[in-house]
């Protein structure tokens, strides 16, 4: 899990590409959804919730000195492969690479434009949270 | 009026533009009626034909356009009153919609409210049938109370009759539930509400699409409507009040329009309608209401309700089959409407999977959060009919969820 955040989005983009069909590409999302390695039950307290969702989404961040990892869970599953997706791109990076991310990926796969409007919403949070433990560790 | 036109579906959506495009690729399944209706072209007609044939200030102008656009406003005042049975137009006060009708009455009648007088409500309610009353209440040290419903979504008429006291002020409760569907028994509540000397206020938003309401008959005191959930444009609705009642309370809104005379020492208020409708209105919403009301009288109400009656009983039978089920409201007087969840499935991701098949449905807790609490899930799928739906569309729906579940499980 070396690749830099570049890499692992044009990954993404790429295994996006393949599939032509939107019920196709959710199906890739809910996959994804359902390989999330499980958070930490004692992380998805009500603290880790983010808010602006429609679904419940718990985010846990730990820093080991040079990178972060992020867990993380939600009740619904597409949610969760859309957190599967920030997960892959953003745990094991330094939070300098973090804070700089280009996150563009997400609009280059048209995931935007397949949300509702809560979910996209609640996207933009979850990527602000991410963003903001990663600034937090950097001003350590 | 009355049944000129045959139930013909085809006809019917010819009528409705919007039905015949396609979304994500697909044709539109458009199942969120109870979020809001689609709109006739004869509606969205008057609406280009007031601004391009009149377009003025209501009931200010000495001008002919003027004239010409307080008649046809006017016109609309009388149409919903025959509508619903009213007695005077003047009873009929034109609001933003049911959310502004029921903050009037909770705004000008709890200037009538003492502290410790009791105001009941009911489990299936709207956020905007419970949130006005609470802030009522907070504001005159009133108390709220509950009347409790059973798992079908049916209230507990045994419990209300325990509830109302000589100390009820008001109840307010809908006639149909957004969120399961249920019809409430407005008349005899009404009567024993009346039995102890308390007004009753109907949310009337989801019925008037789906049945013939007369407020004569059910004898309420208020009855709030929005004209968007009945096929008419957003932003206007109505506020249906006893002659009796509208009289007793202060106005709600200070303005333009609502006067009598204004000296900087005293203003005296001018007659109903007037007294509750401060400021310029929304005319062209008003106006175009009319067609929507002449439209459906045409088909007929009687009609709509016997043709919603078999989508429901359609609609039920097909989706019970459906892997993992659950229909959650379940009573015996029931709209055409179906409020579901999937076993191990959230709402959200059904909902997500549905409308890329062109399929809209509402999902989450339809901003009724205590009943969702009452049936201890955290939202449901909502499909909502309208008299343009088919039983070919709970085809596609039902085929929908067939393929969809699978993803998720
Ligand atoms: C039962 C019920 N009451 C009140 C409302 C609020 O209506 P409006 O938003 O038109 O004011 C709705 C609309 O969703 C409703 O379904």
């Amino acid at each position: 899990m070396s690749e830099s955040i570049q890499e692992r989005t044009t990954d993404i983009v790429d295994e996006f590409d393949m599939f032509e069909d939107w019920m196709d590409k959710y199906d890739h999302i809910i996959s994804l959804g359902k390989e999330l390695p499980l958070i930490d039950e004692q992380h998805k307290v009500d603290d880790n919730l983010i808010k602006g969702c429609q679904s419940r989404v718990w985010l846990h961040a730990d820093y080991d000195g040079q990178n972060v990892t992020f867990t993380a869970d939600s009740d619904a599953i597409i949610t969760k492969g859309i957190i599967a997706l920030m997960v892959r791109v953003l745990s094991g990076q330094s939070p300098e690479a973090i804070v700089n991310a280009d996150l563009s990926f997400v609009d280059e796969i048209g995931l935007k434009d397949h949300l509702s409007p809560t979910r996209a919403n609640g996207l933009v949070s979850m990527i602000k949270q991410m963003k903001f433990y990663a600034l937090a560790y950097q001003s350590k | 009026m009355e049944n000129t036109i045959s139930f013909d579906i085809n006809d019917i959506r010819k009528q409705f533009p919007v039905l015949s495009r396609e979304v994500n690729g697909k044709p539109l399944v458009y199942m969120d009626n109870g979020a809001t209706t689609h709109k006739p072209k004869a509606m969205t007609d008057a609406i280009t034909d007031y601004y391009e044939r009149i377009n003025s200030n209501v009931h200010r102008g000495v001008h002919h356009l003027s004239q010409q656009a307080t008649d046809a406003f006017e016109v609309t005042r009388e149409k919903l009153r025959a509508h619903i049975n009213a007695e005077h137009a003047r009873e009929v006060i034109f609001t933003k919609g049911t959310t502004d009708s029921i903050n009037t009455v909770a705004w000008s009648f709890g200037e009538l409210v003492k502290p410790r007088d009791e105001v009941i409500i009911s489990t299936l309610e709207h956020h905007s049938n419970i949130v006005p009353w609470q802030m009522m209440c907070e504001r005159k040290g009133a108390t709220l109370k509950v009347i409790p419903m059973d798992d079908r979504g049916v209230l507990d008429l045994e419990a209300y009759q325990t509830l109302l006291t000589e100390k009820t002020v008001l109840v307010a409760f809908n006639h149909i539930s957004n969120a399961l569907g249920t019809i409430n028994p407005v008349k005899k509540m009404t009567k024993m509400a009346h039995e102890v000397g308390a007004a009753v206020m109907i949310d009337g938003a989801q019925s008037m699409p789906h049945l013939k309401v007369d407020v004569r008959d059910l004898d309420v005191d208020f009855y709030a409507i929005s004209a968007h959930k009945m096929y008419g444009p957003t932003g206007i609705g109505a506020l249906y009040g006893k002659e009796e009642w509208l009289n007793k309370l202060p106005p709600y809104q200070g303005g333009g329009e609502m006067i009598a005379t204004v000296t900087f020492e005293k203003t005296t208020y001018a007659d109903l309608p007037h007294k509750f409708e401060a400021g310029t209105p929304h005319i062209e919403g008003v106006i175009a209401w009319a067609a929507s009301l002449d439209w459906l009288n045409a088909i007929g109400m009687e009609n709509i309700t016997h043709y919603e009656a078999e989508l429901l009983e359609y609609g039920t039978k097909a989706l019970s089959e459906v892997d993992g089920m659950t229909i959650h409201g379940t009573a015996p007087q029931k709209s055409a409407l179906f409020s579901f969840n999937i076993e191990g499935l959230h709402p959200y991701d059904v909902g997500t999977l549905l409308d890329q098949l062109g399929i809209a449905v509402r999902t989450g807790h339809h901003c009724t959060q205590p009943l969702m609490n009452r049936l201890n899930v955290p939202g449901t799928i909502r499909a909502s009919m309208g008299l343009y739906n088919t039983k070919e569309e709970i085809d596609t729906l039902v085929a929908g969820l067939n393929r969809v579940i699978p993803m998720l499980k």
